[in-house]
């Protein structure tokens, strides 16, 4: 019999290591081994593990690693831009060049650094935040990675096609928004653009994986006494993100497919000539492209909701009403897409309701920021290295949401819409925000992943230098944008006066690589010569710091019980347990 | 370092039995979620672009309602759920029965589809390159019938099996979550049908 040896009893999904019993682990004796293992390994067998692992954690790393790699190359796009733009009439690379780094360098920024490196924090984090062993899925977490991770190098590959690398091949140069009928096989010959669309398809392949696997760990793997409305604020919105992720990639991924369909099938969604409609695009586009700036800060918004409080020594203030917000802030960022078309002509009832949804959106943002700052006030706070970009991505994000309700105000959009006004406020928001979020966790959680701390030292450093370089781009790039500089133009002629401001923002750049330079030898240094972390070293009160750094395989050696929000304070604190106070 | 965990503050489940849903099921709520946003995108092209097209043919010139297709379709849903029942009670020939059922349903529907694809190609000359009202009848349907045919190689695979004897009541929750698949692509088809062969004729 052909089935003979499929034996369907058997759980093939679940990975064997969710199975085995909860308490035949001896805790101690699990960790010694996996350390023993791993010294003894050669190369080989740790890059086969790393390959065929389906490890939550080391699936995490992987994705934090994978978008820090193209951090820096989506930086040196940067760069070459902003040298590029540094003086009036400058020749440093050519229009066609420029055109392509400045899709190439959209596009990798959002697709292949934010976006996995949130799943890569929502992947090692979310589970052991719920006192699980694993996601709910493991072999799609593994199968999503290297999807994504596919994709990245799809995307790449580009440079090496057509005129080859010097000329930046058949890299895409139709922008990151790729607004037809630019994408037409016309206007858009060769395969640069299919390289864009293939590799955006495969990576929401990836993202709607993952997203997936995260909102079912969430909702089917918590610790017993894990309720709900004991969950820790992270999970929560990873959980508001993922919900978003769904309705936010497949819009994106159906007009990817469409486009392909135009390009190789004779289609004709996007075809004016045939009655098809660029505006169409346009609301596809960004029906993805707003909630997706959400799906990108909401994970930064978590992890100031850890962040914050541990190091102002006070529990969050609100607790309710940041989950409250968080899911308002994911319903409302499916309604206000079309602030980006303004200018497109949507007619009076159209701006009025783009106008009112996207200023009704900052309510519950700002709900967030005075919970924050009431969080704070009071607290015994510690400028700790994570504290300081925290502090910067409050002020930061702060201004970045001010700048966003400017460009809301449809008759001022038509004056700004498509000019470096627009580039710095969402560099703002991106940079400002996001980007000091992330340094925030990362030196938050190395030391639970690497089981040392980064020093704090380079790290203030890091702060120092980067928020200079920042605040020398971004701040000055509003001018020329008020000014009337438009964005995606490759140089300018030197008596419009934008000159210094561009000058400025460049000469910023300098210090923002000095800085991101001080964090990478930080990460690399600290992983072999930093001081020891032990399981706690912020005495924080989330589960993840009740297991040793780094945790062992199975996160837990007993699977936790937990009666309230902050679960090791109770552990710390037993004659004062929060289970006193929560409702 | 220390012990893997400072925190065994007692062994799980000493309280109250502690439950959360199948994960299989919400990985399905999840998928449909996400697929159904996709099918949105593309049914407002089709109603977006209803009358646009620069040349004909006009769907009402072409367009055949596919009667027997559509009760095919929805009456395996009526299938499958017995089938889950079944299972659920442990009647495995008659699960198996049901399932079959499923099965040559969802194949008639998908045979009709093709029938009328054939027939618009090959007598009425609508292809996808046609005009607008081409482009996305092609992609609509064809989006719909793609995963049609996904979920009958799932069924069939569960067929097979369940022919050899290696389905039992144990695996009521996968087939559970199988069947929610199903579901879904037939209650799209009650959209896709409403809004391409009776609101757009
Ligand atoms: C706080 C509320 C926010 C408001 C009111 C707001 C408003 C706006 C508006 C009106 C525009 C369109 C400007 C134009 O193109 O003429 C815009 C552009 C943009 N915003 Fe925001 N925004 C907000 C937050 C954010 C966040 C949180 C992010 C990212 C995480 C973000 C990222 C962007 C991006 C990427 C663009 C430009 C896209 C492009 O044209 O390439 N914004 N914003
Ligand atoms: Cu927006």
């Amino acid at each position: 019999m052909p089935f003979e040896n499929f034996d369907l009893t058997r759980d093939y999904l679940t990975h064997p290591r969710e199975k085995t019993p909860v308490s035949t682990i001896p805790a101690v004796k699990g960790v010694d081994e996996t350390q023993a293992t791993q010294h003894a390994r050669l190369p080989a067998g740790v890059i086969h593990e790393w390959l065929t692992t389906v490890d939550h954690k080391k699936i995490g790393i992987m994705y934090i690693v994978y978008a820090l790699i193209f951090l820096v190359i989506g930086g040196i796009e940067a760069t070459l831009m902003r040298i590029q733009l540094a003086v009036p009439n400058n020749h440093f690379v050519s229009p066609q060049v420029y055109n392509r780094l400045f899709t190439m360098h959209g596009t990798t920024m959002i697709f292949f650094v934010a976006m996995p490196i949130m799943f890569g924090f929502g992947n090692y984090m979310v589970p052991i935040m719920i006192g699980a062993r694993d996601m709910a899925f493991p072999r799609l977490n593994a199968f999503s990675f290297w999807v994504s991770a596919f994709a990245g190098v799809l995307l790449y590959f580009s440079y090496l096609g057509g005129s080859g690398l010097y000329a930046a091949g058949s890299a895409p140069d139709v922008g990151w928004f790729a607004y037809a009928p630019l994408t037409a096989k016309v206007f858009s010959p060769g395969h640069s653009t299919d390289y864009w669309t293939l590799s955006i398809l495969l990576s929401g392949v990836g993202s709607i994986g993952t997203a997936l696997n995260i909102v079912t760990t969430t909702l089917c793997m918590r610790c017993p006494g894990m309720k709900l409305s004991r969950m820790p604020l992270l999970v929560w919105i990873y959980l508001v993100m993922g919900g978003l992720v769904f309705v936010t990639i497949s819009p994106l991924t159906a007009a990817q497919i469409m486009l392909t369909l135009d390009r190789y099938l004779g289609a004709h969604f996007f075809d004016t000539q045939a009655g098809g409609s660029a505006v169409l695009w346009m609301h596809f586009f960004w029906i993805f492209g707003h909630p997706e700036v959400y799906v990108l800060i909401l994970p930064a918004f978590a992890f100031m909701n850890e962040i914050v409080p541990v190091f102002s020594r006070k529990a969050i203030f609100g607790y309710p009403a940041m989950v409250a917000a968080s899911v308002c802030i994911g319903f409302i960022s499916l309604s206000v897409w079309a602030h980006h078309m303004f200018t497109v002509g949507l007619g009076a009832a159209g701006n009025t309701f783009f106008v009112f949804a996207t200023m009704v959106i900052s309510v519950p943002t700002g709900i967030k920021i005075f919970n924050w700052l009431a969080t704070i006030w009071g607290g015994r706070v510690v400028f700790a290295t994570p504290m300081l970009f925290a502090a910067g991505f409050l002020f930061q994000f702060l201004i970045a949401g001010l700048t966003g309700i400017i460009l809301a105000v449809a008759p001022f959009d038509w004056q700004l819409h498509n000019t470096y006004f627009v580039v710095a406020h969402f560099h703002y928001v991106i940079v400002g925000g996001i980007l000091f979020a992330l340094f925030a966790s990362f030196y938050y959680w190395y030391p639970k992943m690497t089981g040392r701390m980064m020093s704090e030292k380079l790290g203030k450093w890091h702060f120092v230098l980067f928020i200079i370089g920042f605040h020398l781009t971004f701040d000055f790039m509003h001018i020329p944008g008020l000014l009337g500089m438009p964005r995606q133009i490759y140089t300018y002629e030197a008596d419009r006066g934008w000159g210094t401001w561009n000058l400025i923002a460049s000469i910023g750049v300098i210090f923002q690589i000095a800085g991101v330079l001080c964090f990478v030898y930080n990460l690399v240094s600290s992983y072999y010569r930093g001081k020891v972390a032990g399981p706690d070293p912020w005495d924080a009160w989330t589960l993840e710091w009740s297991t040793s750094s780094p945790p062992p395989e199975y996160n837990f050696a007993v699977l936790p019980t937990v009666r309230s929000r902050r679960p090791l304070w109770d552990l710390k604190h037993p004659e004062d347990p929060d289970s006193d106070y929560e409702i | 370092m220390s012990s893997a965990s400072i925190l065994p503050l007692e062994p799980s489940g000493a309280q109250a039995p502690w439950t959360q849903p199948y994960r299989g099921t919400v990985g399905m709520a999840c998928l449909i979620i996400a697929e159904s946003a996709i099918f949105i995108i593309f049914i407002v092209a089709y109603i977006f672009y209803l009358g646009k097209s620069l040349t004909g043919p006009a769907p009402d010139q072409v367009l055949e309602v596919p009667i027997v297709g559509t009760i095919c379709l929805l009456s395996s849903s009526i299938t499958v759920h017995l089938a889950v029942l079944k299972l659920r009670q442990a009647k495995l020939r008659a699960f198996t029965f049901w399932l079959a059922g499923t099965v040559i349903l969802g194949t008639i529907f998908l045979l009709s589809t093709a029938q009328e694809w054939y027939r618009l190609i090959y007598e009425k000359g609508l292809s996808l390159q046609t005009n607008l009202f081409g482009t996305t009848y092609y992609s609509l349907v064809g989006l719909h019938a793609s995963h049609v045919i996904v979920g009958l190689i799932m069924l069939s695979l569960t067929l097979l099996l369940a022919l050899f004897g290696r389905v039992n009541e144990h695996h009521l929750e996968k087939f559970d979550t199988l069947s929610l698949y199903w579901h879904f692509v037939d209650g799209v088809w009650v959209v896709v049908f409403t809004v391409v062969y009776i609101v757009g004729r």
